[in-house]
């Protein structure tokens, strides 16, 4: 008989080695990005401020005033954004707005993220014919444009900005559940994993150390990536007119009404427009950064 | 390759069926009926403007009768436009339509997969740097806010377009639509051909065509390329539906009689049949569109075919 | 005989963004006609990069430096055109993974004819038949028709035997061949050895093993020249070097081999310890933590390869140690598959 204890001593510290630089190699990959780094600060003051909104100015979002309607940024006044058609200050109304948009962009991507990771890893694991059946669902749904199912459902059941949530993250679920089926095939066959059986390791060692660090790389890469997508969507439906009701704002909205008079009132579009590039780039850095930080290829 | 294609349209065909049914029974069970804001009708013309919708048949009857119908092409009337059926309004918005979204899907295909290629081979240079750049604010920078911008500058300040208007088809008008509507695209499709490309030029076999001598044109041209293109191809998909997408705020905005403004009109009317029509009808198309790109897709990756 | 490849001091860097590393320390070495030389070594020990270096296909970040010389030809620094003049012409090389080395959208066929209409200037037809004809020689059974096969059609040992042949089209003065049977069966990778063996009796290439299993060495190799961290640690004929190893990772290397035949408990003699980092290497000697005959010198001189005496020690020995003479033995030569060293 071969002892083989100190070769699977030396084996298993290995692995522990591995797995916890895995992670801290990534963190510092990330922090090497410049790029993605300036994004988080830019995103960390935007949302600072969106959280602040109210302090950060003398005016509230839905006063009207009346002697100083559709004005361009105005210091004396404090109107640094100028204000709307109806004579509302501008500042605040952006910063509002990106309350609504930040807000649904996580909690429409939260749904989806549990949505899609709880289908993709049931698939995943269950393997066969059920999956098969499970991923032709995902394929068929797929190819079809979602706009028009939230556009229907908006139609459909009001506008209720609670409804948008759920609207939003339930389409936005089918690329999260193809990935973590994805992953949780890949992983389940995997060599090391046959290793680590052999070796003795437990399983719920092997889920916590193995399966789901690998999982948890793209999925989190993923959900970076889809809260613009699901940003985008919102402002999308808001710009037509079928999103959040007045007197809540979105970018969107403020975006539609600046569009409309861009001629005589250029700050309109200008503010709310660039707000929302900057998030959509900042959230789009962020995650491409994390996605060369967790698995990089030579870029 | 034969099977794999009867295999691929089999599967369509149930898909379409579902999208229809759930459009249906959704359509039916929202509050309110497509004539609530209209003066309340004496009970007479009303039970035979129900008639004339078919809504005083039994559910059940209903969705028979719209499926049946469908199978021949007839979406039914529309519930706003009076006078008018679905059918004929789609028909009258789908030439302008085609031509914005067809223009804009060639261009995005040519320009998207020429710049991608061609950051892809001058790899982390400062152009490759550039191109990556502008296609992030393609990407970033949604349609609707990049429209009214360009028509901002190219309409009103440097005045050499049309601000809005078809013009009935005059080439002025369909620029700025079609390069709003494509801009999204190009970018996708440019950064995603040169990842692809920087992946399969550190590829295994593309070391072994270097190791056999064979001059960099054939390494690029015959063995990197068409490995490198498949995910664009699979993404042919999802750009057909953002055209489709994007088409629906291109057309309002700039005022474009296609089927995505009367989409968006039945929409906030609450025209049940015209969002349906234009539904199926967008899911019909895109569903024919991805059969193509399998079999595009089957053409380059010789594995698939055997699956 | 003039040598067909001399290569003095090579040295090969990549630059990456935690530091530089130092893949390929000051290497020299010469490979005659025909002759056979294994390169063995761990992973990261240099063993790859070295011919990649000499086959212009370093990776962007790597820079080469030092002298190559096919004939009399300096290699090193060519042009890209100049290179291709040479690669897959009188110097080929095959890798270790066949399944991704071969492109998975283009045919067999393809993949063969291109090599001879490029190089030879052949036309279709008269490629096709030549390289149908190499197929055969190769072992592929039916090869005219499998020959529009595409990759994914064929076994892992056949399209080994596929690069092989590829390899071979243009009648190349040396093969290069990285890990070939690494990635394949054991039955397989004897088939494929002694297809090696063959080919280099019958076309009189001279081949270059890379390997980290010294058993594949020993059935096909006249030289062999053992790799640490990016420099040669011991060179020599194969049957000296396995008899009387005189560098202590050689020894450890010979050791570490199970043996089938082992009589009663054993421990698998493993060598502790890890390679080191070769963005930091150690001062002194880069095997000294893992050396169990290291003394004070090894910690602060590094070793410089040295010719030892032939009398005692046969013909172009050399060894980078500071021990005098090594005395652990191997007890009995290693063999493959049950032949036994002739």
């Amino acid at each position: 008989m071969i002892h083989t204890s100190a070769a699977s001593d030396g084996l298993a510290r290995v692995e522990e080695f591995e797995g916890r630089s895995l992670w801290q190699d990534a963190r510092t990959r990330l922090f090497r990005n410049k790029a993605a780094v300036a994004s988080m600060v830019v995103l960390g003051i935007i949302a600072t401020m969106a959280v602040l909104a109210p302090y950060l100015s003398p005016h509230p979002y839905d006063e009207l005033y009346w002697e100083r309607i559709q004005a361009p940024p105005d210091f004396e006044n404090a109107h640094w954004f100028g204000t709307d058609g109806n004579g509302r200050d501008l500042f605040v109304r952006t910063l509002y707005g990106a309350r609504v948009s930040l807000l649904v962009g996580i909690l429409a991507t939260t749904v989806s993220l549990v949505i899609g990771v709880t289908y993709g890893a049931v698939a995943g694991f269950l393997g066969g014919r059920i999956d098969n059946l499970m991923m032709r669902f995902v394929d068929v749904m797929y190819s079809l444009p979602f706009m028009f199912f939230v556009i229907l459902l908006m139609v459909i059941f009001g506008r209720n900005i609670f409804l948008i949530f759920v609207a939003l993250g339930a389409v936005e679920w089918l690329t999260m559940a193809r990935i973590v089926r994805g992953q949780t095939l890949s992983v389940k066959r995997k060599d090391f994993i046959e290793a680590a059986h052999a070796g003795g390791v437990s399983n719920t060692k092997i889920i916590f150390r193995h399966i789901i660090p690998n999982v948890l790389g793209p999925v989190i890469v993923y959900m970076t990536l889809t809260i613009p997508q699901v940003i985008l969507t919102e402002s999308f439906i808001s710009f037509l007119g079928l999103g959040v009701q007045e007197p809540l704002t979105s970018w969107g909205v403020l975006i539609a009404e600046g569009a409309r008079v861009m001629e005589q009132a250029p700050w309109m579009l200008i503010f709310p427009a660039s707000f929302l590039a900057l998030t959509l780039f900042a959230f789009n850095f962020i995650g491409d950064g994390l996605r060369d930080a967790l698995d990089p290829k030579d870029r | 390759m034969f099977a794999y294609a009867l295999r691929r349209l089999i599967v369509a065909v149930p898909t379409l069926f579902v999208i229809v049914t759930i459009a249906f029974f959704l359509m039916r069970a929202a509050p309110g009926g497509p004539f609530d804001s209209d003066r309340v009708l004496p009970p007479a013309i009303e039970k035979n403007v129900l008639a004339h919708y078919n809504l005083d048949l039994p559910l059940w009857q209903q969705y028979l009768t719209y499926v049946g119908g469908l199978l021949q092409g007839d979406f039914g009337p529309s519930f706003r436009v009076r006078d008018f059926t679905v059918a004929e309004l789609i028909v009258s918005g789908f030439p302008a339509s085609l031509q914005l979204g067809g223009i804009a899907i060639l261009l995005a295909i040519f320009i998207g997969i020429s710049l991608g290629a061609f950051a892809a081979l001058r790899q982390n240079s400062g152009v490759d740097y550039a191109v990556m750049g502008v296609a992030m604010t393609g990407i970033a920078v949604p349609n609707f806010v990049m429209a009214p911008l360009l028509t901002l500058v190219f309409g009103v300040y440097l005045s050499l377009l049309p601000v809005a208007g078809w013009g009935g088809g005059a080439i002025e008008n369909k620029v700025l639509p079609v390069i709003a509507l494509a801009l999204p695209q190009i970018a996708y499709i440019a950064r995603l051909t040169r990842g692809s490309m920087v992946e399969v030029m550190n590829a295994n076999f593309v070391r072994t065509a270097r190791a056999k001598g064979l001059s960099e044109r054939l390494v690029v041209v015959r063995h990197s390329l068409k490995g490198a293109l498949l995910p664009v191809v699979s993404y042919l998909g999802p750009a057909t539906a953002g055209i489709v997408t994007g088409s629906v705020v291109i057309e309002s905005i700039f005022g474009i009689p296609g089927i995505g403004r009367y989409f968006i009109e039945g929409a906030l009317n609450r025209d049940y049949t015209l969002v349906m029509g234009v539904m199926v009808f967008y899911a019909v198309l895109i569903i024919l569109l991805n059969l193509l790109v399998d079999l595009l897709y089957a053409v380059l990756d010789p594995k698939v075919r055997y699956v | 005989m003039t040598a067909v490849l001399d290569v003095r001091n090579l040295d090969t860097r990549f630059a990456t963004p935690d530091g530089e590393v130092h893949a390929v320390n000051d290497v020299s070495f010469h490979i005659d006609e025909g002759e056979s030389v294994g390169i063995v070594g761990e992973s990261g020990s240099g063993k790859t990069q070295i011919f990649l270096s000499i086959m212009g296909l370093l990776a962007r970040n790597g820079r080469a430096g030092g002298e190559v010389h096919y004939r009399d030809k300096q290699l090193l620094g060519l042009p890209r055109r100049e290179l291709n003049k040479f690669r897959g012409v009188t110097l080929s090389m095959i890798f270790q993974d066949p399944m991704t080395s071969l492109n998975p959208y283009l045919r067999i066929s393809r993949q063969m004819t291109e090599v001879l209409v490029e190089h030879k200037g052949f036309d279709e037809a008269a490629a096709r038949k030549r390289s149908i004809a190499l197929l055969d020689r190769v072992g592929i059974p039916s090869a005219g028709q499998r020959f529009d096969l595409y990759p994914h059609e064929f076994s892992g040992g056949m399209r080994q035997r596929v690069m092989i042949a590829m390899a071979l089209l243009c009648e190349p003065d040396l093969l290069i061949a990285d890990e070939p049977t690494t990635a394949l069966d054991v039955t397989i990778q004897a088939q494929i050895l002694e297809l090696l063996a063959d080919l280099k009796r019958d076309f009189g290439t001279a081949i270059i093993l890379i390997t980290h299993d010294l058993g594949v060495v020993a059935g096909l190799c006249d030289r062999v020249m053992v790799m640490y961290a990016g420099r040669v640690v011991e060179k020599g004929p194969v049957r000296d070097i396995f008899y009387r190893p005189q560098h202590p990772y050689t020894l450890g290397l010979l050791n570490s081999m199970p043996r089938i035949d082992a009589q009663g408990a054993s421990e698998l003699a493993a060598i502790p310890g890890q390679p080191p980092n070769l963005q930091n290497l150690p001062q002194g000697c880069a095997y000294r933590d893992r050396c169990p005959y290291a003394f004070e010198r090894c910690r602060v001189d590094d070793p410089a390869l040295r010719p030892l005496d032939p009398a005692q020690w046969g013909a172009a020995r050399e060894k980078a140690c500071h021990l005098e003479r090594l005395e652990g033995r191997r007890q009995e030569a290693p063999t493959l598959n049950g032949g036994v060293l002739a």
